[in-house]
């Protein structure tokens, strides 16, 4: 860090004021896009990108920047980053009982793979990530305990949001069990359900979070 | 008597591999339709290589992807063991090809997985 830069941090540190990048990460079709863009139209009036309930809607990250949230007296600056869904597996086939024709399930598993490279290469350039789980679904998954243990080793803030917690069968307990020693704050993003909750935490955890 | 081949790896034969190493002797067996089971599995960041390597190798109709289920590290580092450069073992881990391993339960302390015969 240069001068001017130690100063800007001495300085943020006085006046709580803070510019971070956090990544939206998890599995396809968590609702990290629904939560982009519900952030970004709270608080900026934008939209970060498409929703679809067929997976691997985002293939290449897509970025938001200067977005200001405030809690209280504190605020912070972010810069969004909306994560294509990280999976081990992408099979053409998938695509097509979702209704797509041949060439296009190929060619949106081609660049789901690349998607999901990308997602992770950006894991270098977070400074925090909120990490997005549908809480339907079963949290002891390969795909998110890869995320918390790189996110761990490099020493970044996590905030785990259990999503969806508007549909029956949702279980926010089971991830907060998954993941003890992680905030774990329900939501859903589609409805705006606890999205206030998850605005104060994420002043709270991501306001102590490193700049890189 | 159609058998079923796992292959268990002891921690040994993957210790004085690096991880490229490691990541392509993975892939090697398990795009040859073979299931390992790593005595000690990969760190978070060989993990994410391993993923990222897979996506480049994903070949629509002969290779889809991989299943991979291990256990959470155990334990926490102090800054000191940290600063020393210091990192929580990785556990016992499946891999197989994810048309043929498929995880019928997992959670803290169990991990079931279904192995189909092709
Ligand atoms: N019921 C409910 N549905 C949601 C919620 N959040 C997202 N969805 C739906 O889940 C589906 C996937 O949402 P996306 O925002 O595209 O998910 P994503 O994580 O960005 O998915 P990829 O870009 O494919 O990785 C869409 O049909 C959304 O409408 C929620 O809180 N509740
Ligand atoms: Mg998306």
């Amino acid at each position: 860090m240069g001068l001017l830069g130690k100063l800007k941090a001495a300085l943020q540190s006085i006046f709580g004021k803070k510019h971070v990048r956090i990544g939206i990460y998890g599995p396809p079709n968590a609702g990290k896009t629904t939560l982009a863009n519900r952030i970004a139209r709270d608080w900026s009036g934008d939209v970060v990108g498409s929703v679809s309930e067929i997976p691997h809607e985002t293939r290449r990250a897509q970025k938001k920047d200067n977005v200001v949230i405030k809690n209280g007296n504190s605020s912070l600056t972010i810069d969004i980053i909306d994560t294509p869904g990280i999976a081990t597996k992408v099979d053409f086939h998938e695509f097509m009982e979702h209704g797509l024709n041949e060439e296009d399930s190929r060619r949106r598993a081609k660049e789901a793979t690349e998607g999901v490279i990308e997602a992770i290469r950006w894991l270098d350039n977070v400074d925090g990530v909120i990490l997005l789980m549908d809480s339907t679904k079963n949290p002891f998954t390969q795909v998110n305990v890869t995320i918390i243990g790189n996110l761990e080793a490099r020493d970044l803030p996590v905030l785990i949001a259990a999503n969806k917690i508007d549909l029956d069968g949702s279980t926010p307990a089971t991830i907060k069990s998954a993941f003890p020693q992680h905030d774990v704050v329900p939501i859903s993003a589609l409805t705006g359900y606890n999205i206030e909750m998850l605005y104060e935490v994420m002043v709270k955890l991501f306001g102590k979070a490193r700049r890189k | 008597m159609a058998g079923i081949k796992v292959n268990l790896i002891s921690h040994q034969k993957l210790e004085s591999m690096s991880t490229d190493e490691k990541i392509d002797f993975i892939l090697k067996e398990v795009k040859q339709g073979e299931v390992l089971v790593l005595e000690r599995g990969l760190t978070p960041e060989e993990q994410s290589k391993l993923i990222e390597k897979t996506m480049e190798e994903i070949n629509p109709g002969k290779f889809i992807g991989i299943e991979i289920e291990g256990y959470r590290e155990e334990g926490k580092l102090s800054w000191l063991q940290k600063a020393l450069g210091k990192i929580r073992p990785p556990r016992m881990t499946v891999i197989g090809p994810a048309d043929k391993l498929k995880t019928v339960h997992r959670d803290n302390d169990v991990i079931k997985t279904v192995i189909f015969g092709r």
